[in-house]
């Protein structure tokens, strides 16, 4: 019924604007990727993959993109492995402070990137010690670690202690359990918390601005340093790269997920 | 179930000692080193004075760059509630059963890189982007108009990044909604619009109001769309950070600043959390 008033029509149209303002920048880009001029944007001359060529033959994209893939992984799999950790504590156990600790956790999402930034760098000043892998590596397990905290513990919550008592009560010892119980009711948000904090390490530019050196910059670092210049159909083409890469990852994941857990039951 | 005290903070340790390192003891060194000197060979002298702080009161340069973000946050947030509200609203009601893909839809500027989202208002509003180009053609202009860098620009970067976190926000407090409550008041006699304005909008504000806070902490905390969308006077708060650190090593006089942008979003989230309760922002986190 109120599917056909005016004022759910006039909705809908206001959604349908709001969705072409915060798609027409993405699609503009994978589009222009294709665009063959060097110069200027619109108009496009014809299709051409002359820019996704020069990009696979710049050695320095290449190794941004090894960079990027390596650091996404490696922040994905420790963020994920402490985020499990804390969830069960906050989730399974009672003890003093809980509340503070957890805001503490989750505190990262509302400082600023750039003061998570400065800190950290002027804490590696202080020690003395020069920029580094293990720089970005450690500030991007800071960034992603209260996003799986809160995938993780959201999941957390709706699985039911009796399934680890009953487990326990069969003679299973707290790993046990945790191996055969509660970790596999876990992985959905594990698999969700580990993707989104790869794609957030993958597509970070304001805190890695601070930290990234020429040896070890990333895909979002390597487009800011050719925006200087000016825009470019190849900043286009690795653009679309990026987006496709990281907008495809979580929905085949998300695909693969179900699949594998229907063929299972 | 007896408690084993000391379970817990064996799972945590690992947490704990990774936010104590890299986040509380750095956030310290910000502090302290926002009271020491620099040297004009450009080395920092330990100290306590005040000097970097005043250096930013003295005159009206540095001042105008803070009430600027505090401006341009505000219209951020508000912008992102008009825009974000019916969206959301959409959502809730619509009974599509393409109404997951739509939110998923959403979502998806998450996974695209800040910077590629910012930079591609170049290829729509530059000189030979998408809507010159698109006048151009039907004869309206007869040359390019410039659009870029100015605050409106800047405002249209800070938007695309920041609309999903309100429209998300807002999603999930009218999902929490009682739907019998609509019921109750349609059956009285209300309209759908009175029904609207005093059962739906008052109960969305929760998400309404930590779609704010949220808005507004994120965009005071950011540089990329002055820098890459604005002009010479549309400098924010962060860009003036960034520009400290990364560029004149000023590193006392960075910290200063970091610490009054820091001190400025803490009062905001403390008065926030004071009367509002701060649990909500990350309710709406959950689900990505």
């Amino acid at each position: 019924m109120k599917q056909f008033s005016i004022g759910w029509s006039l909705i809908r149209i206001y959604t349908i604007i709001v969705y072409v303002f915060l798609f027409a920048p993405i699609v503009v880009v994978i589009v222009l990727a294709f665009n063959p001029k060097q110069f200027g944007i619109f108009p496009m001359e014809g299709v051409s993959f002359r820019w996704f060529i020069k990009l696979a033959q710049n050695e320095a994209i290449i190794d941004a993109f090894k960079n990027s893939l390596v650091l996404g992984t490696l922040t994905a799999l420790l963020s994920t492995a402490i985020g499990i950790l804390a969830a069960m504590a906050f989730i399974r156990f009672e003890f003093p402070g809980k509340n503070t600790l957890n805001t503490l956790l989750l505190s990262p999402i509302m400082i600023p990137e750039v003061v998570l930034g400065v800190a950290l760098l002027l804490f590696l000043r202080f020690l003395q010690q020069p920029k580094s892998f293990a720089l970005l590596l450690i500030g991007h397990v800071v960034l992603t670690l209260p996003y799986v905290l809160l995938i993780v513990q959201a999941r957390l919550v709706g699985i039911k202690t009796e399934y680890e008592e009953a487990a326990k009560s069969l003679g299973a010892n707290a790993f046990q359990t945790f191996k055969e119980i509660t970790l596999p009711l876990l992985l959905p948000a594990i698999l969700a918390g580990a993707l989104f904090s790869f794609t957030i390490s993958f597509d970070d530019i304001t805190a890695t601005l601070f930290w990234a050196t020429a040896q070890n910059q990333t895909v979002p670092v390597k487009i800011f340093s050719m925006l200087r210049l000016s825009i470019s159909p190849e900043i286009n083409a690795l653009g679309a790269v990026m987006i496709v890469l990281t907008v495809t990852t979580p929905l085949l994941a998300g695909y693969l997920s179900r699949k594998f857990s229907k063929v299972k039951t | 179930m007896r408690p084993k005290s000391w379970k817990p903070w064996a799972l945590l340790a690992p947490s704990m000692s990774a936010v104590f390192l890299l986040l509380v003891i750095p956030l310290c060194f910000v502090v302290v080193y926002s009271f020491w000197l620099r040297a004009p060979s450009g080395a920092d002298i330990p100290a306590f004075q005040f000097g970097n702080y005043a250096k930013f009161f003295e005159d009206f340069f540095y001042p105008k760059i803070l009430i600027r973000t505090i401006r341009i946050s505000f219209e951020t947030v508000i912008l992102c509630v008009f825009m974000g509200y019916i969206p959301a609203y959409f959502f809730y009601r619509s009974e599509s059963r393409y109404k997951k893909a739509f939110l998923l839809l959403i979502m998806l500027p998450f996974w695209v890189s800040f910077i590629i989202r910012t930079m591609s208002w170049i290829n729509i509003m530059g000189d030979s982007g998408l809507i010159n180009h698109f006048l151009l053609k039907i004869g309206l202009i007869q040359s390019p108009i410039s659009m870029l860098y100015n605050e409106f620009t800047v405002l249209m970067g800070l938007i695309m990044y920041l609309l999903p976190f309100m429209v998300l926000n807002i999603y999930v407090s009218l999902e929490g909604i009682d739907k019998s409550l609509l019921e109750a008041a349609r059956c009285m006699g209300c309209t759908e619009w009175q029904a609207f304005r005093e059962v739906t909008l008052p109960l969305s504000l929760p998400g309404v109001s930590a779609g704010c806070l949220l808005v507004f902490v994120l965009t005071a905390g950011t540089y990329l769309p002055p820098m890459i969308l604005g002009g010479p006077g549309n400098e924010m708060i962060a860009n003036l950070i960034f520009k400290r650190i990364v560029g004149t090593l000023d590193w006392p006089f960075g910290s200063a600043i970091s610490v009054i942008l820091l001190s400025l979003l803490f009062v905001i989230v403390w008065t926030y959390n004071r009367y509002l309760g701060i649990n909500q922002i990350f309710k709406s986190l959950q689900g990505n």
